[in-house]
């Protein structure tokens, strides 16, 4: 099982367009569950109970939701969107399509961690705004945010390295994508040499991801 | 000013039900500092939150300049806390953010100007005596400075009240004194009305003008400070009291004691320590001081010694009816053998 470094230059091309791919993945489904689960994971947080903006409805519907898509393998998921996903894209193949189920993973998953955040933040805090007469929005944006924000950031990280592992299985429905190189060459093509170069590839790629996440949560925290 | 009327808050867990504020009513006027003393859990904590309804009371009346707060929701309420100031123990600063934006984050909920922010923060960081610590983070200022922020925070919509949630607890003696005396000179200088809530006796010696103290969520005493250090009434009043003004002499001394031991106190502008220098002159009696000291209250003194007076029987008897007619209050604590 050694390494054909002859065979690696030669499928060059398709290494960077996998890699390319999958970045562009990663990068729509991370921006959609930015905009969608950091106000659904602070709306999760603020209407709890004992918080300002409590409403037990709200609550218990979103929590539902969330946990009923969490609750589905990813694998399964991506099938199951498939209509969503031709209605939205047009076709179910293809990188644009492998995003509409990644988002939809990545949602719930991204709203239950920035919910989390927030919980740790210290209630004295919030009590204190609210003691202050600041508004609902004003303790969002100038007391959650800001407080969570370095935690909010391991997050992201965390999202995002959960979205390179899905994005691999992608690949199962031709979503294309590291994971769909490794599959279609390591696995049906005994192809070693690409099944290493994969790895490699992914291992380094989650390595510089945590790294760069560890590293912006560090240097923004003024604790 | 402040118009507490059978407050209650009732707390219900799955166990039990507990009565955390138990029908307190309490006037509070306006420009005085009011203290409030009691064993953590006597309910002191709940009472002072329920004044700005960051818990809301279960029964019972608040009315602060006559505006009656437990009607108010939402925008009023809102409102209503810009004039409210409240710190805490631990400080509560948004960590994240400098210190001039802590504070400007007050101004902005009661809707300042952007224009006129800087230069409030820039005069309520020179009052605290803050102004080159502007541009910094909570994480960098020490506890006393952290609370300093508090203060500002709380007066940058100019309250008409401050409460003071255990503001000084988590602060050691030094620290603790100077924001008392930032405290006394806001309510001096700005006329705010400030209630504190306390464990610690002598910040209510040292900046409170009336005092209540409570126990099982009941105010079980109230009243001038000087009045209730100079006579308390509950036994667990006298129990803080004697936490900074204690007469405990030690078993083994009294009991060696063979005269009259009695405890002279006497108030105000009465001159002690001429009522006892005149006994011993004018009787034939010998007076030992066993303790004694004579405590500052709102910088009015209180005297309090206690003696053993030895001699015959009939001259110590005339000795004590002598400083009974002196003192404040003469009272024998043992007779002696």
């Amino acid at each position: 099982m050694g390494i054909d470094f002859q065979h690696v230059v030669e499928l060059m091309p398709d290494i960077t367009k996998a890699f390319g791919e999958t970045l562009y993945m990663i990068s729509i489904s991370l921006a959609v569950a930015l905009v969608f689960g950091l106000p659904l994971g602070i709306l999760l947080f603020v209407t709890d109970k004992g918080l300002f903006l409590e409403n037990i409805v709200v609550k218990s519907v979103l929590g539902f939701i969330v946990n009923m898509v969490r609750s589905i393998p990813y694998i399964i998921l991506l099938v199951a969107l498939i209509p969503l996903t031709k209605l939205i894209v047009g076709n179910p193949y293809g990188p644009a399509a492998a995003s509409v189920s990644l988002s939809a993973a990545a949602i719930p998953f991204f709203a239950r961690i920035v919910e989390t955040s927030l919980r740790e933040i210290d209630k004295g805090v919030i009590e204190a705004a609210i003691a202050v007469g600041a508004t609902p929005w004003m303790i969002i944006k100038d007391v959650l945010f800001p407080e969570a924000k370095s935690s909010i950031i391991q997050g992201v990280t965390l999202t995002v390295i959960s979205l390179v592992a899905y994005s691999a299985m992608a690949g199962v429905v031709g979503g294309g994508g590291i994971g769909d190189l490794a599959i279609r060459f390591g696995y049906y093509r005994y192809d070693n040499t690409i099944m290493i170069v994969t790895v490699v590839i992914l291992i380094v790629f989650v390595q510089l991801i945590q790294f760069a996440g560890d590293w912006i949560s560090k240097i923004i925290d003024k604790r | 000013m402040i118009q507490i009327k059978d407050l209650s808050k009732i707390y219900t867990t799955k166990e039990r039900v507990v009565k955390g504020v138990d029908n307190v009513s309490l006037n509070i006027t306006t420009g005085e500092v009011f203290g409030i003393v009691g064993y953590s859990g006597a309910g002191k904590s709940s009472l002072i939150r329920c004044l700005n309804l960051l818990e809301k009371p279960t029964s019972g009346e608040i009315k602060i300049d006559g505006l009656n707060l437990m009607k108010l929701r939402g925008r009023k309420l809102r409102q209503a806390r810009l004039k409210i100031g409240m710190i805490f123990q631990h400080f509560h600063l948004i960590s994240q953010k400098t210190i001039y934006e802590n504070i400007a984050f007050a101004l902005r909920a009661a809707k300042t100007p952007a224009s006129q922010i800087n230069k409030r923060v820039t005069e309520l960081l020179e009052m605290v005596g803050l102004a080159d610590k502007r541009d910094v983070y909570p994480a960098q200022l020490s506890g006393g400075q952290k609370q300093r922020v508090g203060i500002a925070r709380a007066l940058a919509n100019n309250p008409s009240v401050l409460l003071c949630d255990e503001a000084t607890s988590a602060l050691d003696p030094n620290t603790t004194l100077s924001i008392l005396r930032l405290l006394k000179k806001i309510n001096k200088e700005l006329k705010i009305t400030i209630v504190l809530i306390t464990h610690e006796m002598n910040v209510v010696k040292e900046i409170c003008d009336r005092m209540a103290i409570m126990q099982d969520g009941k105010v079980i005493e109230e009243g001038a400070v000087y009045d209730i250090f100079s006579g308390p009434k509950e036994e667990l009043t006298k129990e803080f009291i004697s936490s900074v003004v204690s007469f405990d002499v030690p078993s083994a001394i009294l009991n060696k004691c063979t005269g009259r031991i009695v405890k002279v106190m006497y108030k105000g502008d009465v001159a002690g320590e001429g009522i006892i220098s005149d006994t011993v002159q004018q009787y034939n009696i010998k007076g030992n001081f066993l303790h004694g000291s004579i405590e500052y209250i709102q910088e009015i003194p209180l005297g309090i010694f206690l003696m053993e007076l030895q001699g015959d029987n009939q001259e110590v008897e005339k000795a004590i009816s002598y400083m009974s007619s002196r003192a404040s209050l003469v009272e024998v604590i043992d007779h002696g053998n």
